[in-house]
């Protein structure tokens, strides 16, 4: 059986076409524009990937969130999801707000419950710990609005996920996969990253446990040396077409902007595989950290404050090719020096991408190298 | 914010419960130990009855979608 979702509902807002005649009619006063991302997130609340949320947080929510990671009614959520509005326009609760993207075009109908102050410093000290604007999350945070408007969304627009639609699998839809396979037990896994060797083997020893593995990489707004999206994407086909086994594997792409908040985020990523039936997720080593930012095994221990998550992770050590062992080894079955790994920093890896050449088979498959060559320009500006 | 409440327990077993939290670590209270515990309990109950997300014509709708994309 597939894990409940979480906070006991799944939520699916009504969905609507963009010409639906109860998104027009709305003046200047009573629309707000929303950024790529925002519409992202708003997909993710109306098709349950944010489960139990039904839109926006409301300032109680928000501030149990930064201060217990729970919303108000216990349950477990550690990173708000807001809606920024700039600082000089207000909303009184009970007005519907019809948001539109950056092309005008309908989002979703918004029913507002109000608005809030957000006190920037604070919120970048407790999602990220930290204000250093070195740290994307925590600079993106500092430099954000301090407003926001909360509200349940009544309709949404139809997402339109372009040439990752056939990728893109709702909850609805992976929960009904998962029991047509017959799986009971679902691992799932979260990158944002071309697969590696050492992502395959942790993707295979979490494999052996249960019935079913589910490969959700993450596409969206990344930083800057990350691989772009097409490349993620196509690095996964071929692993999967050449060294997985089909029956037991599932690939689908989850919207999302990485908010780098390190363990925090790990709790998030495994509420919305949660979302999605997964009864695990592999939380590995530096899990959604960014820099030196987080202690490598922080992600892990996180969950200790969590006995009613209602998904169980799966801890890992680190994999890698170790020359000594002529193996793939972890951290915890390896006794050798670090000298003694095949190791390659994002930096060499991009440079090497960058003159056509390609790293060892004993690091990337070759498959997923070349499917990554095929690329004129592979990693985000 | 988060508001508390007090809940009666035996004071004989607050003192069997102070025990055990002093020799381990990660409990700052009986308060605290009791949340956790309770919290997992209340995790386990609901785990039960969740109602299927979907009606039976959405089942099937879902289906041909998943068979078209090739994941059924
Ligand atoms: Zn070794």
């Amino acid at each position: 059986m597939a894990s409940a979702p979480h906070g006991g509902r799944l939520v699916q807002v009504p969905q609507t076409t963009p010409d639906s005649p109860a998104l027009a009619g709305f003046g200047e006063s009573q629309r707000l524009m929303v950024t790529k991302e925002t519409a992202t997130t708003v997909a993710n609340i109306a098709n349950g990937v944010f489960s139990p949320l039904e839109g926006f947080m409301s300032e109680g929510d928000y501030l149990n969130v930064l201060e217990h990671m729970r919303l108000e009614s216990d349950v477990p959520w550690t990173i708000p999801v807001l809606l920024p509005v700039p600082e000089d326009r207000t909303f009184s609760g009970g007005e519907e707000i019809l948001l539109v993207d950056e092309g005008s075009r309908p989002v979703a109908l918004m029913h507002c419950e109000g608005s809030f102050g957000i006190s920037r410093q604070e919120y970048a000290n407790k999602v990220f710990g930290t204000e250093d604007r070195a740290h994307p999350g925590a600079a993106r945070a500092l430099d954000g609005s301090s407003r926001a408007v909360c509200g349940r969304l009544k309709t949404v627009v139809r997402p339109d996920y372009g040439e990752y639609a056939d990728h893109t699998l709702t909850p609805q839809e992976t929960r009904v996969l998962f029991s047509e396979k017959g799986w009971d037990t679902v691992v799932a896994f979260q990158t944002r990253n071309a697969p590696h060797i050492n992502h395959e083997y942790l993707q295979k020893s979490a494999l052996a446990l249960v019935d079913g593995l589910f490969i959700n990489p993450v596409l969206g707004k990344k930083k800057a040396g990350d691989f772009k999206d097409q490349v993620i994407l196509a690095g996964y086909k071929e692993i999967l077409a050449n060294y997985y086994p089909r029956a037991s594997v599932v690939l689908s792409v989850l919207h999302y902007e990485m908010q780098y908040a390190g363990p925090k985020e790990a709790v998030m990523h495994a509420i919305m595989r949660k979302n999605f039936g997964c009864t695990h997720i592999i939380i590995g080593r530096d899990h959604a950290g960014v820099g030196s930012f987080y202690g490598p095994y922080a992600a892990q221990e996180i969950f200790k404050e969590f006995p009613d998550l209602g998904i169980s992770p799966l801890f890992f050590r680190e994999f890698y090719y170790c020359r000594r062992c002529a193996g793939i080894a972890s951290e915890k079955t390896c006794p050798h020096k670090e000298e003694d790994r095949l190791n390659f920093s994002g930096t060499k890896l991009r440079k090497m991408f960058s003159e056509g050449e390609t790293p060892p088979k004993e690091f990337m498959r070759p498959e997923v190298a070349q499917a990554i060559l095929r690329f004129k320009q592979p990693f985000v500006e | 914010m988060t508001k508390y409440t007090s809940v009666s327990i035996p004071l004989t077993l607050h003192k069997r419960l102070e025990t055990i939290i002093s020799k381990k670590t990660g409990f700052k209270s009986v308060s605290d130990y009791v949340t956790y515990v309770l919290r997992e309990v209340v995790a386990m109950h609901e785990l039960k009855e969740v109602p299927e997300p979907f009606t039976s014509t959405d089942l099937e709708e879902i289906k041909k979608r998943l068979q078209a994309l090739g994941y059924l």
